[in-house]
């Protein structure tokens, strides 16, 4: 049976509410300790991408049925200034923040599937895929 | 229409205050749900105080305005009032109640001075905006101290839940449990600097076996609180990291190249003590 879940992040509580969510849907899915921690570390990175440079946002949770395979997909959405050069945002150590520019590409190693879209002066959407 | 400068009722409360006072105790005390939480005089010294400043304040003239500076003390008496009854115990509805019983002997008075429908209608109007006014004030500062309540309870808990241990001579332990975000690490790292100065120690170990996600940012401040506490000169060392952790880390992509890690707190403070020259042997 798929679950749906969608929730926002307006602060840094709200982070770690999804970070346990996705740690919850993880585990209904079936994932093994380290496919958890690795959805829920990706989860973790574009949430606070969501709130810091979003502005905030939500984030959907939905688990996959494809086949024989179970997966969990994760939608982040904002309504943020977007991101001029997403190629370059997701370059290891860039950063407009003052962080360690790690998050976007450490997230897109962390899932199987990875997407962008950002447009300027509209928003940012970025969604992941991890298949069990 | 403002009708504030022909109002009746600063006069009235000017006039009527010993009634108005008296008529507003009996009505406070027979509402007064809760006899043992206020005494009976203690209440009638509030109100006797709040009336004084109200009729301060209405003197004005200025009946719609409570920001205004000649209700500064009217609004600080009030705030004080919530602080105490929320501290006492009192829920919003009961702390609210202070003000809107003054509602029924107010009109009563107006009904009674006034004797044209239009005018009494109208002063009624104004009195129920500024009571309600203030009855908000209340509420809102009732609120208020309650947050702050949970501000400090947060504070307490985050100084408690990250003890600096002193494992041996020279040897501090920082055991964290729990989600590092950045108002926690703030109180870790000084907590952690802190005791190193006081201690006089060489080596600090950090456990993050009770932290359940390690992200970049969790990573940014435990790389920070290893360069503050190398500049103090103690080493840290990082123990702790579970396999599907440091499984993670890799995959994030976060170097911890320059930082000691150890799988376990145990083989940490082993290292820490060979670095310190001890060596612990079994009988
Ligand atoms: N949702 C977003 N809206 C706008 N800009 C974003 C968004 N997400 C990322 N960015 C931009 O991309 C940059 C890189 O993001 P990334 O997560 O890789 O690094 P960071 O957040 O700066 O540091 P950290 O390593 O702590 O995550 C950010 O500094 C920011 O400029
Ligand atoms: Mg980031």
């Amino acid at each position: 049976m798929q679950k749906i879940e969608e929730m926002k992040i307006q602060s840094s509580a709200d982070v770690v509410l999804v970070r346990q969510a996705v740690r919850q849907f993880a585990i209904e899915v079936g994932f093994g300790l380290v496919d958890q921690t690795k959805i829920v570390t990706a989860a973790s990175e574009l949430a606070r991408n969501t709130l810091d440079y979003g502005g905030g946002g939500t984030v959907k949770l939905e688990t996959l049925q494809e086949g024989g395979r179970r997966g969990l997909k994760l939608t982040f959405d904002d309504q943020g200034p977007g991101i001029p050069d997403v190629d370059m945002a997701l370059k290891d150590g860039f950063t407009t923040g003052g962080g360690l520019g790690m998050g976007l590409g450490g997230a897109k190693r962390l899932a199987n599937e990875f997407e962008i879209e950002s447009v300027v002066g509209e928003g940012t959407r970025v969604i992941v895929v991890r298949w069990k | 229409m403002d009708m504030t400068h022909s109002s009746k009722i600063p006069e009235i409360l000017k006039i009527h205050e010993a009634d108005l006072l008296s008529e507003w105790n009996q009505e406070l005390i027979a509402t007064n749900t809760r006899k043992g939480l206020i005494k009976e005089a203690e209440l009638q010294e509030e109100c006797r105080e709040f009336l004084k400043l109200l009729r301060i304040a209405a003197q004005s003239g200025n009946l719609s305005n409570i920001q205004a500076l000649e209700w500064r003390e009217v609004r600080e008496m009030l705030s004080s009032i919530s602080r105490s009854r929320s501290q006492k115990g009192f829920t919003p509805t009961e702390t609210a109640t202070f003000i809107f019983s003054f509602k029924r002997p107010l009109f009563d008075r107006l009904r009674q001075q006034l004797h044209d429908s239009a005018e009494l209608g109208e002063e009624v109007w104004q009195a129920t905006d500024l009571l309600d006014r203030l009855g908000l004030l209340v509420i809102e500062a009732y609120q208020k101290s309650r947050e702050e309540v949970i501000l400090r309870q947060q504070e307490e808990m985050m100084e408690l839940s990250t003890p600096v241990v002193k494992l041996w001579d020279g040897i501090l332990a920082l055991p964290i449990i729990g989600t590092l975000d950045s108002a926690r690490t703030q109180v870790v790292m000084e907590s952690l600097l802190q005791k190193i100065v006081e201690t006089g120690s060489e080596v600090a170990i950090i456990d993050i076996t009770g932290v359940p996600t390690v992200d970049t940012l969790t990573a940014q401040h435990l790389l920070k609180t290893v360069t503050a506490a190398r500049l103090m000169g103690a080493d840290c060392i990082i123990s702790g990291i579970r396999p599907q952790i440091a499984q993670t880390i890799v995959y994030l992509g976060i170097d911890l190249t320059d930082v000691t890690t150890k799988a376990t707190l145990a083989d940490a403070f082993l290292m820490a003590l060979k670095r310190r020259g001890t060596t612990i042997a079994r009988k």
